[in-house]
């Protein structure tokens, strides 16, 4: 510090208000730096550029959710006791009034009915918690259809998509805190799900639960994963992602004016700090009113947990619900009772192939998400970084992929509410899970072939119109007699959208330096030609010359 | 890997090659070029200071409403207080705090975004992107120190010392595995606890959750009853009991009956009994259709028939419910023959296959 | 049919929500108040009994009539059944009274259970007929109003609900599916002469509870506690049909994450 401090002419023996001037705001930057030494970052951030898209506030909802979740959750914490131990339940409640129930149940209870704004505040958390992990996925298909996982972003990727994964843990482990009949199922499932895994199945629930199913270790087991290891992973993961967030400066839309060097947008001090700090509050607030007039997880309703009775509709929270989907739709019996078992014991031990292949199903799947970046970064062989967002539609076979991925994780979501669907929709609850088994491995192939020949569609229309100009809808009649609509050219702004887009061909095999072809080459090169077979390339100035000539 | 000069490393001045590989992507030269940006347009409330001043007294009002909402908050804490055993207090209590804080919240954001969008300068900015990676010397100098601590520290060399540490780091994790061992009881194992239940010859089948035991000519024909085995309630561990030793009753036709030949005994007159734990993934499996003699499970939709001895006919489970023998004693209660001849609920690895030979 | 009502005003409630948060906020003040005071007016409608003395002669002559001219095609004058409607003995005047009385009977069409419709006949009339099918063959009667008065215990009310009942038609008496399209009933707006008959007779799917199984004194506490349940559901707000974390899930997707987006497209948007 000393050695470069001179270079700003720095004279400690002047009084600061003699220094420099800036009135009270440079006297309170000033006494700040001299004990911090924050104006080096100041330079470096205060006016650093954001860009400015709908899209691009989705990951600040996530962000801001889990604000709110810290804020709300510390309050809750200062009454939840999670403890399993049995009480009498004696607060407002009639219908459970002189209930035995676990602590957990009653402190919660108590929050609900006895904790003036205790209510509200549990419901906020809650609402909180769904949107948070709501906002999170949607972030990632924002991302994952424009391709704002290219290089320099894959890590990021990964991070972002961990945080996916420690939002649902957290979801799942605060769902459960309360004790009453709903999550206590959930547990129950979880349990008879780990049970399921060959080897060390029983082992791993005895000692998840402390013994035997539900025991009186879990909600306690679970409350400190819940307060202390989960945000704190969470909170260490976002720090993560939001240095590289700034590290990689945001990416931008293609437009007029933003290239690959550059970013156009709005500085940070002081437009997107009003816009970014106000977003926090009206996001907060949405939640608020979520909270004050819509009721969420009514626990009164459910009743303390108790092994013997369940709810019909007993579901998870909206972000379980794939796995517990996957759970629905795997059949018992192949092909129908008397068909093959997915169960089946060999030399005394079992195999539950209806619990294991739902978790190796979705292990892939997920597993599937996280690698997707590293995969077409290979299939390209693209070294460079990119900024410019991709519009999906010029990138049709990536956004098919990510149609299907969407699709099949909606069916398994629908499989989860394969009973609501029923009852709603008065069909019975055997054709549903029918159609949606099928649709499992039929619907996602549907929506990849739908959504590249949409993509492909638009494409054409975007040459089109970049070719020939936007159809006026004035029709003129030539002095010949000939009815003919008048085209309107676009001005080069508008059409420096629709032509500035990577466009890659597919990968040719070549012998390498021995000659030879290796064969993860030919696996590449088929996935290039799968990729990038059915392309339209962009319009270029000649094309445009000769199309004006016409 | 233990020769003096790893060439592993890649060398500084491949930087720039790295970075510019367009793998398959097609570079055009008649590809249109970036007119670069459209002349700025101003807002009404540039050019109209009247626009500029109504959005300020608007700005100012939100934050007001703000204020307004904050104390609206504050006394909705008094004004709708919650009273002991009125939920309808509770009810106004929760939509007031709410609805205050709500607006306070909201108007906030809304005033700061919208003075960011009419009042402030929008003039768009540029920031220049630099490559992610340092400059070549920096990130060869970076290389270098690595090559450099290798060479000092003989990481590479001394193969010994290194694979050493590697075993002594990779060891270290186990200990942890072994302490976990206690988050279990030590004693008895899994297999063992899922394969006994309350249930043994002579226990009464009672009411859940009264404890009321059952005369055989209080189930009627059409009738289910939730049923817990006579003792339970006292029991030191009352749920996980429970869990295993919950059991549906239900009265059927005796010709509608279906029974295996070494399950003769084991209904009374019609009356079955079967385990209320779904061999799927553990709920309780309770919808029972008098009619259909189907039973449903609400979290999986596995179904089985009743008819045939708790058979699947739909759904994700594959093994029937385990039945319990019952007969009745002396005074004309039911009770159980023995405790279910299989493991309750879910499979584990350890469950044998030979529990119905 | 109360499940199909109460889903029908949802999302003209949500379509409201959704133009500004300002506005939703009186709005759904306003629906606060409207759904209150429809609480008010459910919790007040008692089974109003019509006086029919279901043992006079005059009352079983008549009720022959109309169940001659309605039900025997089906059910046999003689109450033995037939291939298209099953035997009636035994089911007694509780049957009757709860088939009749909720519309489920004389059947419309060919449905996987019978649908609650608006009802046929009257109370005098359904009393009727339910004093003849008794006369016939003896079974459980229409319950007495002073065991449908709402004041049992609903603690022990709402335990039994959830172990005999919930599975079926949810813990918040929403309602729930069975198989083969049949599905258990919203309960919320069933009377408790209904439920009570419901338990006693086991209409179509729905097991028997005899007395033996849920004690009269039972019957009352688990209606006692569905009532009082119903009342209080709405504690924390608009219950979204009670139907647990699937309906919050899709609130939080359409409604919650659609303003949020709503207001992310306004304040990234170029002032004008």
């Amino acid at each position: 510090m000393t050695t470069t401090s001179d270079t700003y002419n720095y004279d400690p023996t002047q009084p600061a208000d003699r220094r420099q001037t800036g009135g009270v705001t440079g006297w309170a930057s000033r006494y700040v730096d001299e004990r911090t030494g924050i104006s080096y970052v100041v330079r470096e951030f205060g006016r650093k550029i954001f860009p400015d898209h709908w899209s691009f506030m989705l990951g600040e909802v996530a962000l801001y959710s889990f604000v709110v979740i810290l804020l709300t959750g510390t309050f809750l914490t200062f009454f939840f006791q999670a403890s399993m131990a049995e009480v009498t339940y004696d607060g407002s409640y009639g219908p459970l009034k002189g209930l035995e129930m676990s602590a957990a149940m009653q402190s919660t209870l108590h929050i609900s009915f006895e904790v003036r704004g205790g209510l509200l505040i549990r419901q906020v958390h809650h609402w909180a918690a769904l949107l948070f992990v709501a906002s999170i996925m949607l972030h990632m298909l924002r991302i994952f259809f424009t391709g704002a996982f290219r290089k320099p972003r894959e890590i990021n990727w990964v991070i972002g998509y961990v945080l996916w994964i420690l939002a649902m843990a957290e979801g799942f482990t605060g769902y459960s805190l309360p004790d009453d009949l709903l999550s206590g199922n959930g547990l129950r499932i979880i349990a008879g799900m780990v049970e399921g895994i060959p080897f060390i199945g029983s082992w791993l629930e005895w000692l998840v639960f402390g013994g035997e199913f539900p025991g009186t270790a879990i909600v306690g087991r679970l409350y400190t994963l819940h307060i202390l290891l989960l945000p704190a992973a969470v909170l260490a993961f976002i720090a993560i992602h939001l240095v590289f967030v700034v590290t990689h400066k945001h990416t931008q839309y293609a437009g007029p004016g933003r290239t690959n060097e550059n970013v156009i947008g709005v500085p940070v001090l002081p437009v997107f700090a009003a816009k970014a700090g106000g977003f926090f509050f009206v996001v907060f607030g949405l939640l608020m009113a979520m909270g004050a007039f819509f009721t969420i997880n009514p626990i009164w309703v459910y009743g303390p947990y108790d092994p013997s009775p369940v709810s019909a509709g007993t579901q998870p929270d909206w972000y379980i619900g794939f796995a517990d989907g996957a759970l629905r739709l795997m059949p018992g019996w192949l092909g129908g009772p008397g068909g093959v078992p997915m169960e089946f014991t060999i030399l005394n031990t079992t195999y539950s192939l209806n619990i294991l292949i739902p978790i190796v199903v979705l292990g892939l799947f997920i597993v599937a998400v996280m690698i997707y970046p590293f995969l077409e970064a290979w299939v390209t062989g693209d070294r460079r970084e990119h900024h410019i967002a991709d519009r999906p539609r010029n990138m049709p076979t990536r956004t098919a992929i990510g149609a299907a991925g969407a699709t099949f994780y909606v069916v398994l979501f629908a499989g989860a509410s394969s009973d609501l669907v029923a009852t709603h929709f008065k069909l019975s609850i055997e054709s549903v899970i029918t159609i949606l088994q099928f649709s499992l491995l039929l619907a996602p192939i549907a929506a990849y072939f739908i959504a590249k020949r949409i993509c492909l569609a638009l494409q054409k229309k975007d040459r089109q119109i970049v070719l020939h100009g936007y159809e006026s809808g004035r029709i003129v009649r030539l002095p010949g007699g000939e009815y003919i609509e008048v085209h309107e050219p676009v001005d080069e702004y508008e059409r420096w959208k629709l032509v500035s887009f990577n466009d890659y061909e597919p990968l040719m095999i070549r012998p390498n330096a021995a000659g030879r072809i290796p064969a993860t080459e030919r696996v590449r090169a088929s996935l290039s030609r799968w990729f990038f077979e059915d392309r339209i390339e962009p319009v270029t100035s000649t094309e445009l010359e000769v199309a004006h000539h016409h | 890997m233990a020769s003096n000069e790893p060439t592993d490393i890649v060398p500084a001045d491949d930087h720039g090659t790295t970075f510019t590989d367009p793998g398959t992507a097609v570079e055009r030269a008649d590809a249109f070029q970036n007119p670069g940006l459209p002349p700025h347009q101003l807002r009404v409330t540039d050019k109209d200071p009247k626009a500029a001043k109504r959005a300020e007294r608007v700005i100012v009002l939100l934050f007001y409403v703000s204020v307004i909402g904050s104390v609206f908050a504050m006394a909705a804490y008094f004004a709708f207080p919650i009273k002991p055993n009125d939920l309808g207090s509770v009810r106004l209590n929760n939509v007031f705090i709410g609805l205050g804080l709500a607006f306070a919240l909201l108007a906030i954001g809304i005033a700061a975004i919208h003075w960011s969008k009419a009042l402030m300068d929008d003039h768009e900015g540029i920031d220049i992107r630099h490559p992610v990676a340092g400059p070549p010397p920096v990130q060869a100098r970076a290389v270098e120190i690595f090559r450099q601590a290798d060479r000092e520290s003989g990481f590479n060399r001394r193969v010994l010392i290194r694979n050493g540490m590697i075993a002594a780091i990779a060891a270290l994790p186990f200990p942890a595995i072994f302490l976990f061992r206690d988050l279990a009881p030590a004693a008895g194992t899994p297999a063992e606890a899922y394969s006994h239940t309350l249930w043994k010859q002579g226990t009464r089948l009672t009411k859940d959750p009264t404890g009321d035991p059952i005369l055989a000519s209080d189930v009627t024909i059409g009738s289910v009853f939730h049923v817990i085995p006579d003792g339970l309630l006292k029991s030191d561990d009352m749920l996980e009991e429970k869990g295993k030793a919950a059991v549906l009753l239900m009265r059927l036709e005796p010709g509608d009956l279906h029974v295996s030949p070494d399950r003769k005994t084991w209904n009374y007159d019609g009356i079955v009994a079967y385990s209320k734990i779904c061999t799927h993934v553990g709920c309780p499996v309770a919808l029972y259709e008098q009619q259909t003699h189907h039973l449903l499970c609400p979290c999986h939709q596995s179904q089985f028939d009743i008819t045939r001895e708790a058979a699947v006919i739909f759904g994700p489970a594959v093994r029937p419910l385990p039945q319990l023998p019952i007969t009745v004693d002396s005074e004309g209660y039911l009770v159980a023959q023995s405790d279910f001849h299989e493991p309750v609920g879910p499979s584990f690895w350890e469950r044998r296959g030979d529990y119905n030979v | 049919m109360a499940a199909m009502n109460s889903s029908d005003t949802k999302p003209e409630r949500r379509r409201r929500g959704r133009r500004s948060p300002l506005a939703s906020v009186a709005l759904v003040l306003t629906g606060l108040l409207i759904t209150g005071g429809a609480y008010a007016l459910m919790s007040a409608a008692a089974p109003a009994n019509a006086s029919v003395d279901l043992s006079s002669a005059q009352s079983i002559q008549q009720g022959k009539k109309l169940f001659a001219a309605n039900c025997a095609t089906c059910h046999g004058l003689d109450l033995a059944g037939s291939s298209s409607g099953p035997s009636l003995i035994g089911v007694g005047a509780a049957a009757v009274d709860f088939q009749v009385g909720t519309g489920r009977m004389p059947l419309a069409q060919d449905a996987p259970q019978a649908e609650v419709k608006p009802r046929v006949f009257d109370e005098t009339q359904t009393l009727q007929m339910a004093a003849y099918v008794a006369s016939i063959s003896p079974g459980p009667g229409i319950p007495a109003s002073s065991n449908l008065t709402l004041t049992g215990d609903a603690t022990k009310g709402a335990e039994l609900f959830r172990i005999n009942c919930a599975m079926c038609h949810n813990v918040a008496g929403a309602g729930g599916a069975l198989t083969e399209g049949k599905y258990a009933p919203n309960l919320m707006n069933t009377t408790p002469a209904h439920i009570y008959e419901a338990m006693l007779t086991g209409p179509q799917n729905m097991p028997v509870f005899n007395d033996q199984n849920i004690t009269p004194q039972e019957k009352q506490d688990i209606i006692t506690a569905l009532k009082t349940q119903n009342k209080d559901a709405g504690v924390g707000g608009f219950e979204l049909g009670s139907l647990g974390p699937v309906a919050e899930g899709l609130f939080i997707w359409i409604f919650g994450l659609g303003a949020v987006v709503a207001f992310t497209v306004w304040l990234t948007a170029k002032g004008h």
